[in-house]
């Protein structure tokens, strides 16, 4: 199995993105996806300064992806698209039908985590068009996946969100400026004063929902760190950590380390607990609401 | 755009006597589903079987209306057959459109029923011409139904860049999150408009009266609280009201309608094809009460779009049965972003 570290779903300044991905060009991650895939508004990097980063990762061997924007309105988002698409170097994730119209029968692309392919059907027609890799979309479980798996397309490959806050919600309100009693329009870019969100509290206090500009993504942290194994038997590629603030490089570290087998997912489990800013879950893919929690009984057995 | 251009009122209808009540008192074009999970409003009681989806096409065809099949969730695996068989029925009795969602069914629909109009649902999230274009090029697709979330300035520009006809949502209740990318019930309550058909479901609802007031949860989480002077709205997940740095306020929007009774001369100048009322889980006294409304309220637009204007009792007539009393423009209304 491979690691892959997804875009960074927030808004950084360029010095925490310079930081970040000097640090992540010496992790332990196989694919980088970068790029602005949540509002369309924000603009401290432009493509160029997406291709320098790309550039820099690749150098360092990494196999790095462009990332399409989620939401697609105006001409001028749809402007930014095929700057994307046609960038002539790097791989791309289309996260929007738009993007696959674009590549389509063009180039290989990676099917991005929000086009909805939940059947095989789907999931072969994606294929004819070009796809390479597709990203299993965040609600899907284990048991629905596996017929996918059983009749994949040959040479695809499949991704799964596997650590992070889900990004479960887009809208075209930003709930972030909305918070500010701000119009979207004149936003101030407020959203780079948190660069992991806020968290929405429910009204007797519990961590809910993290707001983050159009996107709601959920307060837990999702972590199939501990259900690896059931990842690897189920013919899963890659798996995909979400980028935090804070200790990414950590997290990926210890995936890797889990991953090849150097610690248990028990121990793993216990040493990320000290850097995730939420209790973990993993719902989703035992065929659960996402926010619960159950704790595989293959990580019990390996300690 | 074919030359005789019109602004169809399509209407929700939940049962057969609900889309009698849509025909009759205007609508041009009525949309159903069957009574499972193959649709976005798969709830008890509600729906139709194929009986009575024939006999309802009967109805309205006899009278000059047309009927489509919604068919908008996305089958996973174990369900294929079930939204297979639902796509072979509609074809077998006489829906003059179905509206998809998923692109592997979309590639059925058009390979084994190459005569079934197939319209794009609001659920495949498709925002951007390139997106319309995507489902006309590889399936042939008449019609798209936009999310609501463009503002109407989007709308125009959008509709210059396909030859797809549009329709819009005019009325009822207002997804705040793009439709088809979006799993806050799911993350809840197990369960999701894309896969189940449903939104925050009622086995999900819990009420409970304590000191602190009513209390409306899902699944256990606290949705929303309310003093007794405040109206308990259906908890919803994305119009509860939540705590954001020590302050307690709808995070992401409060009970409200849809209503864009006022946009009406834009949408025929624009040519929108359709326009949709939600509601397919109301009553049938709702059905005629909005599409009476709206008939009106399109013919006189028709008649004299410039000097067109919003009658009061119209609004009246809407606030009876909206969700929290208010209206909203929506996304069409750039501020409301």
């Amino acid at each position: 199995m491979k690691l892959a570290l997804g875009p960074s779903l927030y808004y950084w300044t360029r010095e925490k993105l310079r930081e970040f991905y000097e640090e992540i060009a010496a992790a332990p991650v196989d694919i980088v996806y970068l790029g602005e895939t949540v509002c369309s508004r924000r603009h401290i990097m432009r493509l160029q300064d997406w291709l320098e980063v790309a550039k820099m990762l690749a150098a360092a061997g990494k196999e790095v992806v462009l990332s399409t924007l989620t939401l697609i309105e105006s001409e001028s988002d749809l402007k930014s698209l095929r700057r994307i698409t046609e960038n002539g170097e790097f791989a791309v994730e289309a996260n929007d039908m738009g993007a696959v119209h674009l590549m389509a029968n063009r180039l290989p692309f990676i099917a991005g985590p929000c086009l909805n392919i939940y059947n095989p059907q789907t999931l072969h027609l994606i294929a004819s068009l070009g796809a390479r890799r597709w990203v299993m979309p965040v609600e899907m479980s284990h048991k629905a996946l596996l017929p996918l798996q059983q009749s994949r397309p040959t040479g695809m490959e499949t991704e799964v969100f596997s650590y992070g806050r889900l990004p479960l919600a887009f809208s075209s309100r930003c709930f972030t400026a909305r918070f500010h009693n701000l119009p979207k329009d004149d936003c101030r870019f407020l959203c780079i004063d948190d660069p992991d969100g806020k968290t929405m509290h429910t009204r007797e206090g519990k961590p809910f929902l993290v707001i983050n500009g159009i996107q709601t993504q959920s307060a837990l942290m999702y972590n199939l760190l501990g259900d690896m194994d059931s990842l690897r038997n189920g013919g899963v590629n890659v798996m995909r950590i979400s980028p935090q603030s804070k200790h990414t490089a950590e997290i990926v570290r210890l995936f890797r380390d889990c991953m090849e087998q150097r610690i248990s997912p028990e121990i793993a489990m216990r040493q990320m607990a000290q850097v995730m800013p939420e209790a973990a879950c993993n719902g989703y893919w035992h065929g659960n609401p996402g926010m619960g929690q159950k704790v595989s009984t293959c990580a019990m057995q390996q300690e | 755009m074919p030359p005789e251009y019109k602004l169809e009122l399509v209407c929700p209808a939940g049962s057969l006597p609900a889309l009698k009540v849509a025909v009759d008192n205007g609508a041009d074009s009525v949309y159903i589903g069957f009574r499972d999970d193959t649709n976005a409003r798969n709830f008890t009681g509600l729906n139709f079987d194929m009986d009575s989806a024939r006999a309802g096409v009967e109805y309205a065809h006899a009278k000059g209306a047309k009927v489509f099949l919604a068919l908008n969730t996305y089958p996973q695996a174990h369900g294929w057959e079930r939204w297979k068989r639902a796509i072979d029925g509609a074809a077998g009795n006489g829906m003059d459109a179905i509206i998809l969602a998923d692109p592997g069914l979309m590639q059925y629909a058009m390979k084994t029923h190459p005569q079934l109009h197939l319209h794009l649902s609001v659920q495949g999230s498709a925002t951007n011409y390139e997106a319309i274009n995507f489902y006309h090029e590889y399936f042939g697709i008449k019609r798209a139904v936009l999310p609501r979330v463009l503002s109407f300035a989007q709308v125009e520009e959008l509709s210059a860049g396909t030859p797809v006809e549009l329709e819009l949502f005019g009325f009822g209740g207002l997804c705040v999150m793009v439709e088809g990318r979006c799993s806050l019930s799911s993350y809840v309550t197990g369960e999701s408009p894309n896969n189940c058909g449903v939104c925050s479901p009622p086995k999900a609802v819990r009420w409970q009266k304590n000191a602190a007031g009513l209390e409306s949860r899902l699944n256990g989480v606290l949705i929303d609280r309310y003093a007794d002077n405040e109206n308990a709205g259906y908890p919803t997940l994305c119009k509860g009201r939540f705590e954001v740095e020590g302050e307690t306020y709808y995070t992401m929007e409060e009970p409200t309608s849809l209503n864009t009774l006022e946009l009406l001369p834009e949408l025929l100048r624009v040519k929108i094809r359709g326009l949709k009322i939600e509601g397919r889980q109301r009553s049938p006294a709702y059905v005629g009460q909005v599409t009476r409304v709206w008939r009106e309220a399109i013919d006189q637009c028709v008649k004299n779009p410039k000097g067109f204007s919003v009658k009061p009792a119209w609004t009246a007539e809407l606030s009876k049965v909206s969700e929290g009393q208010q209206h909203t423009l929506g996304a069409y209304h750039r501020p409301w972003k």
